[in-house]
């Protein structure tokens, strides 16, 4: 049976969301969540996992507190009302650009 | 018989010598006990109430510290030599009752006599770091420590300003500032050390001046350039902690890989738009182990998934509160108090006025930072950030 989870979109991914700050989506495991959210928005799937399904490099995701590597990966399972976060690395501090 | 000792013969059949019991009994009595010893000297332990004068500016400080010429006058030293020299030059200033203490300090110490550590912070030091000194977790020997302390800024931009500014405040002693940067219009809404009047301007000069006219005691050390494997250990070399306030990639790695090989605390913050993150990668942490950069993000994004120009941009306050965040670890850090964020990463959220923070373990196979591993050098951080 699937639960209600929320998975936080990162400012930088919001471009593809519309604009919303949480997608909330009916999940058992990280797996699960993020391929709903990759089905749900078109282009964020590539951005968060590579072409073979796996996180990718320069993004980390926390289930809670704890980060994903540390759990078991795309398999962990999810109970309802769970918040992934999605963070990906960012260089800024200034900004390139700018002068 | 050497000369100086045809003097000190001459000066003890003149001067009264007293032992360091009867020194602090005339003290007590009401005498004036001067200290002549040098600061070095001072800082290890000076009796309770001494007039630390110093040999040196003896007769040009003495009739301040003590305007009446008959009051009696005790001079000690650290083994008693100095101060009957001390002795002879104030009885030539007219001081009537004079003693010198034999044995010195050493003496004063060995007999059990009471004697304190005096401050090691100038008056002017105490009223700026007063709302410091009361604080039990800095005080007197934090203050010192920080005004001992070294710490490096990595950009002096949206998170080198404010950072640069609180630890310049607090009084770091010294600050050092890399950037290659020039001030524009558009730094101005975030960038607070920099200014209208100095567009155009280095921006590390740019730092330095409102440093020195906020603490001209700190010290600044200015590096106009662009950071770089041939000088990153140059560089860094000498400085407690590191503050990253990079805006690329290239940087930030580098950044990391220097301060995993020489030990150094990297305070890292980051902004875009409405949030920010901080965290302390400190292999190194004596008490918990958290991750290095790489561990966290072992490979940069590619240029294609870089968030473009257009979409960038930030709250011009945000970085202030990320970039004070940084400062408060680096002083917890140079203080050696409370928890840094050494595995933990704290995120601000300021649409929704939240903190939040993830837990970050390190990588047990991090090429850089896992135990046991040799240092595999620098790389080409061009390359490894914006591919072939």
């Amino acid at each position: 049976m699937s639960g209600t989870v929320v998975i936080r979109i990162p400012t930088p991914l919001r471009s593809y969301t519309n604009g919303a700050d949480e997608v909330a989506l009916e999940a058992d495991t990280v797996g699960q969540a993020l391929t709903t959210l990759a089905l749900l928005h078109e282009g964020l799937g590539e951005r968060i996992l590579d072409a073979d399904g796996k996180p990718r490099q320069f993004v980390n995701i926390f289930v809670g507190k704890a980060d994903l590597r540390t759990l078991q990966g795309l398999g962990t399972s999810l109970a309802p009302g769970d918040v992934i976060s999605i963070v990906p690395a960012v260089a800024g501090g200034r900004h390139e650009g700018e002068g | 018989m050497k000369a100086k000792d045809r003097e000190l013969a001459a000066l003890r059949a003149r001067i009264a010598e007293i032992s360091p019991s009867e020194a602090q009994r005339l003290q007590q009595q009401g005498a004036a006990l001067i200290d002549v010893r040098e600061a070095d000297e001072i800082a290890q332990g000076s009796p309770p109430g001494a007039l630390r004068l110093g040999r040196g500016f003896l007769e040009l400080r003495v009739e301040e510290a003590v305007p009446d010429f008959d009051q009696p006058v005790v001079l000690m030293c650290n083994g008693g030599t100095r101060s009957l020299f001390a002795a002879d030059s104030l009885a030539r200033m007219g001081y009537s009752t004079l003693f010198s203490m034999v044995g010195g300090f050493s003496r004063w110490k060995a007999e059990g006599l009471p004697f304190e550590q005096p401050s090691q912070l100038d008056s002017l030091a105490r009223q700026r770091y007063a709302r410091h000194l009361t604080i039990p977790e800095v005080g007197e020997e934090g203050q010192a420590k920080l005004m001992a302390s070294k710490v490096l800024l990595i950009g002096a931009g949206g998170l080198g300003c404010p950072a640069a500014f609180y630890l310049a405040a607090a009084g770091v002693g010294t600050l050092g500032f890399v950037d290659d940067d020039v001030v524009d219009r558009s730094n101005l809404q975030r960038q607070i050390l920099h200014s209208e009047a100095k567009l155009g301007m280095a921006k590390v000069r740019s730092a330095r001046q409102t440093v020195e006219a906020l603490n001209p005691t700190v010290k600044v050390d200015t590096y106009e350039t662009r950071l770089s494997s041939a000088n990153v250990e140059e560089i860094f070399a000498g400085y407690d902690v590191v503050v990253d306030g990079s805006d690329n990639f290239p940087t930030r790695y580098l950044v990391n890989d220097a301060c995993v090989k020489l030990g150094i605390p990297n305070v890292h913050g980051s902004v875009y738009r409405f949030e920010g993150q901080a965290s302390v990668f400190w292999p190194g942490y004596a008490k918990r182990r958290g991750p290095c950069y790489r561990c966290l993000y072992p490979e940069p994004p590619p240029a294609e998934f870089a968030p473009s120009c257009m979409e960038a941009g930030v709250l011009g306050v945000l970085p202030g509160v990320i970039g004070l965040l940084e400062a408060v670890e680096t002083i917890k850090l140079l203080l050696g108090v409370g928890d840094p964020l050494v595995g933990r990463l704290l995120c601000y959220d300021a649409l929704k006025a939240e903190f939040r923070e993830l837990e970050l373990q390190p990588n047990p196979d991090c090429p850089y930072c896992a135990e046991g591993r040799a240092f595999p050098g620098y790389i080409d951080y061009e390359q490894f950030c914006h591919g072939a």
